[in-house]
């Protein structure tokens, strides 16, 4: 559970992250009051994209106007396609074309597979949406539609809540940001590294909280189920640990062999955790929504075995307890 | 080899002492195989748990190769149980999961004793006849097959002394006339000092000597 979850919030920030690459762009621009992980938000007039378009060493600016769909993580993008294109590289078509029409949009293949679009499918989106594409994923969204009529769908008219901003010259990004500062101070300018950096799941409180809580409850569940478990195995084998005791068995001994097999067991559950998390994440992958990307966080396999031999050692500690001071003679006549 | 004078001993349950030992006076020589026999609650078994170092007495004095066990900790009875005395019991107590050949090298493991059991231990298991079912757990033993495996088990570390608690008590009469055999088998080769509860007369006759034990006391 642990594994899944930690792979869950490093898989959906580093997903956002790497689209947000994807769009080729130098700069990220935000309105006032919005932040990093927020996908639609407030808007801003598209006249901010002119004003970023005219600052020294922009290359290329462009809006768009993310709408979160379907949850909290998923989103269409109203873009400007040749702006886009010119931006990203643009799109490479698997399947179909770019729209050209009103209700139409393109897809990228990671939502295709998980909601099994196809070129001509429909999406409900408020109105139906016919799919004239299938594009490779990892730019910006999963769902691209023209943004003149996102814009009048979601009452967003002439506003974008994204500016992307291509520099003539790597060497001019801290340029530009301190420029775009100083005429935008309210707003919210980002490099793509920063932006790279603050999507880390350390640095988005909800998710770190959600994290946290639930290692919390995986220590508790861990030690719970040690404790029940050893202490049923301590009066289930009482007769043997008389017998143990009998051959000359020290309280440490008969402790050392409780601590070995609690030991043993939470490897076993860790790896046993770790194999359960390959396959959750083949599980979402082909059937969970597409905003639902999780990774296999290799660095968490000896945060969480340690997290569980701990628990699990605080739940052996008193069944062992009770098993090295166990009376001989008694356990001796436990039937 | 034993020393027993005027042990006594009272468990309490509740509110109520039970005088369970009222002055036990014994000899036991070094090669002795002693028959202790007597109706249930006559304190038998508690002479053997005193002697086996599972529980202390409450007065009187008891040396077993000098060593007093009244003045012993708790960790020095352990060591007693380790390195002096074996226990053979009447339902064998072998550890259900691991084989026969693994209950007996666990109780080389608790005595420290990390070295191959010796060529004479070897003969030994042959005696018993249990060589060739060393690699089974206990449930595919006989009865008789278990005891012997439990007999090993309490010799492996040559232990001064061997407390058999009724070894035959859930032995049919072919089964428990070897192990009784054994038992003195072993008295005979290795001058194993040997005490033995059982309520048979027959298998009483095996030892060298009887002792009767009535409410606490021997009476004959």
């Amino acid at each position: 559970m642990m594994l899944t979850l930690v792979g869950l919030s490093h898989g959906i920030t580093d997903d956002m992250a790497l689209r947000n690459r994807g769009t080729g762009a130098d700069v990220m621009v935000r309105p006032p009051s919005s932040n990093l992980l927020s996908l639609g938000g407030v808007g801003m007039s598209e006249k901010y994209v002119a004003l970023v378009r005219e600052q020294p060493h922009v290359a290329l600016a462009t809006g768009t106007l993310v709408q979160s769909v379907a949850g909290l993580f998923n989103s269409i993008a109203g873009i400007h396609l040749d702006e886009f294109n010119a931006l990203s590289g643009g799109f490479h078509y698997l399947h179909g074309g770019p729209f050209q029409n009103p209700h139409e949009l393109i897809v990228d293949s990671t939502e295709a597979r998980s909601d099994h679009l196809h070129v001509g499918s429909i999406v409900k989106l408020g109105k139906d949406w016919r799919v004239t594409g299938i594009v490779e994923g990892g730019k910006l969204s999963h769902m691209f539609g023209d943004i003149k009529l996102l814009q009048d769908e979601y009452s967003q008219t002439a506003k974008v809540n994204f500016i992307w901003v291509r520099v003539d010259n790597p060497a001019n990004i801290p340029s530009v940001v301190a420029e775009l500062k100083d005429k935008l101070p309210d707003f919210n300018i980002y490099t793509m590294e920063e932006m790279t950096s603050l999507l880390a799941p350390d640095n988005i409180p909800l998710i770190k909280g959600f994290t946290d809580v639930v290692i919390g409850i995986a220590v508790i569940v861990g030690f719970l189920v040690v404790f029940l478990s050893m202490y049923t195995a301590v009066l289930e084998r009482t007769r043997e640990i008389g017998v143990l005791k009998a051959l000359g068995a020290s309280p440490s001994y008969v402790l050392g062999i409780l601590i070995r097999e609690t030991v043993l067991l939470a490897i076993a559950g860790s790896i046993v955790g770790i194999v359960m998390s390959y396959g959750s994440q083949v599980l979402l992958t082909n059937f969970a929504p597409s905003f639902l990307t999780m990774e296999i966080v290799k660095l968490w396999w000896p945060i969480a075995m340690g997290i569980a031999l701990a628990g699990s050692l605080v739940g052996a500690l008193y069944p062992g307890f009770k098993a090295a001071r166990q009376d001989a003679i008694e356990a001796l006549s436990y039937d | 080899m034993i020393e027993i004078r005027d042990l006594t001993k009272v468990y309490r349950t509740g509110e109520i002492d039970v005088h369970a030992l009222r002055g036990v006076s014994l000899s036991v020589a070094r090669g002795e195989f002693l028959s202790v026999v007597g109706p249930s609650g006559s304190g038998k078994s508690t002479l053997f748990n005193i002697l086996g170092g599972l529980t202390p007495p409450t007065s009187g004095t008891v040396h077993i190769d000098g060593r007093d066990l009244l003045k012993m900790t708790d960790a020095e009875r352990t060591d007693l149980r380790k390195k002096t005395v074996g226990f053979v019991f009447q339902k064998y107590n072998l550890l259900p999961t691991l084989t026969a050949e693994d209950n007996i090298a666990i109780a080389r493991d608790i005595a420290g004793n990390k070295a191959e059991p010796d060529p004479q231990f070897q003969e030994i298991l042959t005696l018993l006849g249990i060589r060739e079912r060393m690699h089974h757990k206990p449930r595919a033993l006989s009865g008789g097959e278990q005891q012997r495996v439990a007999i090993a088990r309490s010799i492996v570390n040559h232990p001064a002394i061997l407390l058999a608690d009724e070894p035959t008590g859930n032995l049919d009469t072919e089964n428990s006339t070897a192990v009784l055999g054994i038992l003195r088998d072993l008295n005979n080769r290795l001058n194993q000092t040997i005490l033995m509860i059982t309520h048979n007369p027959e298998a009483a006759a095996y030892g060298h000597r009887t002792v009767h034990m009535r409410d606490g006391r021997i009476v004959e």
